[in-house]
């Protein structure tokens, strides 16, 4: 069995993974960090985005054993202590969730999307979202707080 | 309202959303018990077969295997049903058998066949190719003609695919009314079959201590007590009290979560056989092919009409498709929860309809968020704007001239439902004034400047929702009572834990109802919890669906929180020496009329719990007050949605340009959950329309088994909504609310049709099916062409 | 998912080495077909090598009219990549529009293309700008190395290290998604280089990408929307499914092959 290590959350962990073992299953079962998302098994609905040295990755769709060495931030590592960071402060004020599941990989992608396009458009920022569904907001809330975040994080 | 508000009426931040943002949550499948091993279950891959032997020596030696079970080990009873619907002749409808793993037969792509228990989730998958099952396969009745038409048979015992031929109206009546009117407008419909598809797939933990010889079900559940009534009392004979169920976080519902399915019962029964515990979580796509399927109705409806587009009646003729077994809720959806709704917003005098309810080789179809009202609505909505283009009436003049007017209530229809209230003008005037219909001709105008086509549709609706009275559900079958209940706990520092029997999925409830403790107590918010979920908490619950939470739950809680203000005035009252009959209770102070003399409630609750001169005979100590709450009626929210589309004619492309709902749904205690439900309800609505169905082929495949084939609403296929509400208030409950959590998905999917049609009215479109994908409209408008051209 | 054994080599020849050394071995590019199959058990390859280790098969280079993209190459650097965005627009906007943002960060042209998806983008690229694909062995012409439905030249132990691209006058890709998957239900791209005009159809071929050669005749003449729009595509040889049948697919042809002319001459 390969041993994997990477830093996680800003934390150097490491485990023994079968080859087989997806990242998300390294996430949830090996480190229990649960707030990383199974809900699909065809790499579309995106609850399980994750960022894997400052992108925004599925991690139902790639084994532990390709990152090994990398940096990943998951949803439990995003807020700095109790203060939260500006996109989830923003999903919290504008009621961009419901049930709450589809959240921590919608954070994710967002947070990716403001930094790499600070600007998005309306139609920029539902394209970008092709990635994460989302079956309780009808998105609508979801875009807005994303819009409020644009202005937060560069703030 | 002011800042910092939390009572009714206060769009108050969300108190669930800290933990869900922080990856806090748990849901099911972030449970993991000591010594916990994983359940992977063996589903059917035919439609129709008998399983004619099973070798299961080599899945039970493979690395990790502790257990393989089938169907003739699991000994158990039936996955019962919650309903029964009576024949015409009044005979009971056909119940067959549904064993949680199959007996015999298997009677769906996805049914249960045996469940190999590993160490790990791995392991136990790698076993399940070692199961050898021969099967002996048979063709299969999947659509409801065939099974109807002499098709194979789907129950072989009870020698029919008919599971009831149920109607509700005077069927002469109607026909004598149909023979004199002026006009006579007709329309066939299919409403599409869903999957619901909430973003968190089943998941289920078995436990079993042995000792106290207790078991616990942690699941994905919307309703915990009555999955621990089903399960433990029909199917696996255990007691209430050594039965504990958890329904923890629930990552979405809309229906598909309410119902008690297998793999509880097999996780369950297993774990003392395993001695451990065992937890089984699906992936999507066995989500596809084991959660209860939703609508799936093809009818043929006809209004008569009077000169002036009056209308005189209504009939309507209706397959439901159950699919292969009843499921918990399914009997009721195409009948109760549908025929009653086919008087709409209108004063249609006579109305009969008529349900056939049919089995077919398909996963079991049940409630999916609106259950049976979307069916309603989609029928009675398509066929009003199909009158109005038959008698050259305005699609918004022959609603108004068919609407119950808001001095007729208390209204009763035909169909047995009596409205307690409703503005049907109002919600009409205020979405065409929201949506801008004047500015609708410019807009038309400048797509056709671009080459593309654009309509409007609307749909005026209305729905029965806050399931509940239960003399009435009682009457109409249900052979549970629909109430609610609720405990408030105030403990002796003046903080509440409310205890309800609702059940959240993402609607909000530590919200919306901490604001009820808070208006009502004064508490600050944030001394205020709200528990959920758990059997072992809660005294009993029924759940959360069919919009009820606040119109049953909040009432309940409403009714619990009258009972401790009661209590705490006598309390008071004894400590300020005063008479209980003398004493207000306001902003959270106890006073005694015409003097200075005042206790906060915090003081009263510490007095409650620390009684030194209390007459115990007249007064016990303590502040914590129950509730059961069993309304007179349904709740019946309604009003107006304006969809507005665009079509590419030459791909069949539409694009959503505008969604506009106008929603009567009583008192709003927080608009911004709210406008939040009616979003959600919506993009649910939309997606039916255009974008969701389920396509099986006819040997009982489903060809839409993942989100490769099944259409999702994503982002970029919805605009940003104009959501507003203009309320009459329930006139049967303390809060005169009524229900947001349907209303989206009920109203929204006619108005986007009907836009449609329109946008395409001139190129000879008449109809146009669900889910309107750029195939089928491109196919629709080229049919239509070659119509015209052959005209 | 099957477990198999896993190799992360740090060079071509020692990938290629394990490849050849494995009973039933296969490479690992991104991962974003291969692992979903994967987990679906519908492959059960006993070694799998992992070529994210190896720095080489990075990279962009432009020279001499040509656009070079390393194997290993993520969609989204090629998407962002100014130099792509320059030398062919058309390119990069595939890029940046294949599957979504997070496939796009894992996803690369390596793997798309040594796993010709009937349904994947790329293809149609390197058909109609008259690529060539190189492996850690020779060049192939993109003309002979898409063979049929999940086929091609590439033999058994040979990986694909780099694809060149001939920098053409004008080109667009115009795809119209599957409405659920977001892959091409149809995907055209146009190109008019100094050899001709091309036109490679993704998504609708049973065979997978091939050339339209009844619109690449009249756009040779008149490189103008007008002059296909009369074209009649045969449905003969397209995909049929839930999505789209075939004569749907043929007129889709037409259709994006008139809306990617018309992006081209923007």
């Amino acid at each position: 069995m390969p041993t994997v290590s990477m830093t996680v959350n800003g934390k150097k962990v490491s485990g023994e993974v079968e080859g087989r073992t997806l990242l998300v299953q390294f996430l949830r079962e090996n480190l229990r960090l649960t707030g990383t998302h199974v809900g699909c098994d065809t790499s579309q609905c995106g609850a399980c985005v994750v960022h894997l040295n400052g992108d925004s990755v599925k991690s139902c769709t790639m084994l532990a054993a390709q990152a090994d060495g990398a940096e990943v931030t998951t949803i439990e590592g995003l807020a700095d202590g109790e203060t939260l960071h500006p996109m989830q402060e923003a999903f919290r004020e504008h009621h961009g969730l419901q049930c709450g599941f589809c959240t921590p990989g919608m954070v994710m992608s967002a947070v990716d999307l403001v930094k790499k396009n600070p600007k998005a458009s309306e139609a920029e920022i539902r394209e970008w979202l092709e990635g994460n569904i989302c079956r309780c907001t009808g998105y609508h809330n979801i875009v807005k707080a994303i819009q409020h975040a644009q202005t937060t994080m560069s703030a | 309202m002011q800042d910092g508000a939390t009572g009714i009426g206060a769009s108050v931040k969300r108190v669930e959303d800290k933990r869900f943002l922080t990856g806090k949550g748990r849901y099911t499948d972030d449970i993991n018990r000591p010594g916990q091993v994983h359940a992977y279950i063996l589903r059917s891959p035919h439609a129709h077969a008998t399983i004619k032997g099973m070798n299961k020596a080599a899945a039970e030696a493979a690395p990790g295997v502790i257990a393989v079970f089938n169907g003739e080990d699991m000994e158990v009873g039936s996955l019962p049903c919650g309903w029964q619907v009576n024949n015409k002749d009044g005979s009971p409808m056909h119940e067959p058998g549904h064993p949680p793993l199959a007996r015999g037969k298997v009677r769906h792509v996805g049914d249960q066949v045996a469940v190999i228990i590993a160490e790990t989730l791995e392991q136990a998958k790698d076993a399940s190719d070692l199961l050898a099952v021969e099967y002996q396969t048979h063709e299969a009745s999947i659509h409801m003609d065939k099974a109807l038409g002499g098709g194979p048979l789907v129950h072989d015992e009870i020698g029919t695919n008919l599971c009831y031929d149920w109607e509700i109206g005077d069927e002469a009546e109607v026909d004598k009314v149909f023979a004199g009117a002026a006009h006579v407008t007709e329309i066939d419909i299919v409403n599409n079959r869903l999957i619901p598809n909430a973003m968190e797939p089943r998941a289920a933990v078995g436990e079993y201590d042995r000792s106290d010889d207790r078991y616990t079900l942690y699941t994905t559940s919307q309703n915990p007590h009555v999955i621990r009534l089903l399960m433990g009392a029909f199917v696996l004979s255990i007691p209430e009290h050594k039965l504990r169920v958890v329904a923890p976080d629930v990552g979405g519902g809309f229906g598909s979560k309410i119902y008690h399915y297998a793999e509880e019962a097999i996780v369950t029964w297993a774990a003392p056989k395993v001695g451990r515990p065992i937890k089984w979580t699906a992936e999507r796509s066995e989500s596809f092919i084991s959660d209860a399927h939703g609508r799936d109705h093809i009818s043929h409806a006809k209004m008569a009409m009077d000169k002036d587009g009056k209308f005189l009646g209504l009939k309507v003729a209706t397959k439901a498709n159950m699919g292969a077994y009843l499921s918990t809720f399914a009997p009721c959806v195409p009948t109760y929860l549908y025929a009653t709704l086919l008087a709409g917003v209108y004063t249609t005098p006579v109305i009969y309809c008529n349900v056939k309810a049919v089995f077919t080789h398909t996963v079991p179809v049940d409630a999916y968020r609106g259950a049976g009202r979307p069916e309603a609505t989609y029928l009675l909505e398509r066929l009003v704007a199909k009158c109005a283009r038959e008698t050259g009436i305005s699609q918004t003049d022959i609603r108004r001239k068919n609407f119950i007017p808001a001095d007729a209530f208390p209204y009763q229809t035909p169909v047995a439902l009596q409205y307690d209230s409703g503005d049907y003008i109002t919600t009409l005037d205020a979405a065409e004034k929201a949506h801008d219909v004047a500015g609708f001709p410019a807009r038309k105008a400048a797509s056709e400047a671009k080459g593309k086509r654009r309509g409007i549709g609307y749909s005026t609706y209305l729905e029965a929702c806050g399931i509940a009275p239960s003399a009435v559900v009682g009457s109409l079958g249900a052979r549970a009572g629909l109430y609610e209940s609720a405990e408030v706990r105030v403990h002796p520092t003046g903080s509440v834990t409310v205890f309800t029997g609702s059940h959240s999925h993402g609607q909000g409830h530590e919200t919306t109802f901490a604001q009820l403790v808070s208006e009502k107590l004064g508490v600050p918010y944030d001394a205020i919890e709200i528990s959920h979920g758990d059997t072992d908490k809660v005294q009993f619950g029924m759940g959360t669906y069919g919009s009820r939470s606040l119109a049953v739950g909040g009432v309940a809680i409403d009714k619990a929180l009258d009972k401790v203000i009661a209590k705490a005035k006598k309390i008071a009252a004894h400590m300020m020496e005063a008479s209980d009959e003398d004493l207000e209770f306001k902003d959270g102070k106890f006073t005694v009329a015409g003097t200075d003399r005042e206790l906060s409630f915090g003081e009263v609750a510490l007095s409650a719990y620390v009684p030194h001169n209390f007459p115990h005979e007249e007064l016990e100590p303590g502040l914590d007050e129950k509730a059961f709450y069993d309304p007179l009626n349904f709740t019946y929210p309604g009003g107006c949605h304006i969809a507005e589309v665009e079509v590419d004619p030459e791909t069949g492309v539409v694009t959503m340009e505008r969604m506009t709902a106008v929603d009567d749904v009583g008192r709003v205690v927080n608009p911004m959950i709210v406008a939040g439900q009616i979003h959600g309800g919506l993009a649910q609505g939309i997606g039916q329309a255009l974008l969701e169905g389920c396509v099986y082929d006819d040997s009982g495949q489903l060809l839409t088994g993942s989100y490769m084939d099944y259409t999702m609403p994503r982002a970029d296929n919805l605009p940003s909504f104009g959501v507003g509400t203009e309320s009459t208030m329930c006139t049967h409950n303390s809060l005169g609310v009524k229900g947001c959590g349907e209303v989206g998905a009920i109203g929204s999917p006619p108005a986007v049709i009907n836009a449609l049609v329109d946008a395409l009215w001139d190129v000879g479109v008449r109809d146009m099916p669900m889910p309107a994908t750029p195939q089928t409209v491109w196919n629709v408008i080229n049919s239509a062409g070659t119509a015209a051209a052959a005209e | 998912m099957y477990d198999f054994a896993y190799h992360k080599p740090s060079s071509v020849s020692d990938a290629v080495a394990a490849l050849q050394g494995a009973e039933d071995g296969t490479v690992i590019a991104g991962g974003m077909t291969l692992i979903p199959t994967m987990k679906q058990r519908l492959a059960q390859p006993s070694d799998l090598i992992d070529l994210s280790g190896i720095g080489d098969l990075k990279g962009i280079s432009v020279s001499g009219g040509t656009v070079t993209i390393g194997a290993m190459t993520t969609h989204a650097a090629v998407a962002n990549s100014p130099d792509v965005q320059k030398a062919i627009p058309a390119l990069a906007h595939l890029a940046g529009h294949i599957g979504d943002a997070q496939v796009r960060n894992r996803g690369t042209i390596g793997g798309s293309i040594a796993n010709n998806d009937p349904t994947a983008c790329y293809p149609s690229a390197c058909l109609a700008l008259g690529a060539t694909i190189k492996t850690d062995s020779r060049e192939i012409p993109a003309e002979e190395f898409f063979d049929g439905m999940f086929s091609t030249a590439l033999e058994e132990g040979e990986m694909v290290v780099a694809v060149s691209f001939p920098v053409p006058e004008k080109a667009a890709y115009i795809k119209f998604p599957n409405p659920a998957s977001r892959y091409a239900l149809v995907g055209v791209f146009v190109a008019k280089t100094a050899d001709g005009v091309r036109v490679a159809v993704t998504g609708a071929g049973e065979g997978g990408v091939y050339r339209a050669s009844e619109l690449e005749g009249p756009l040779s003449s008149n490189f103008s929307a007008d002059a296909i729009k009369d074209v009649k595509l045969s449905a003969d040889g397209l995909n049929s499914d839930i999505h789209a049948s075939s004569a749907y697919r043929a007129h889709l042809v037409g259709v994006m092959a008139r809306r990617a002319v018309e992006a081209a001459n923007a």
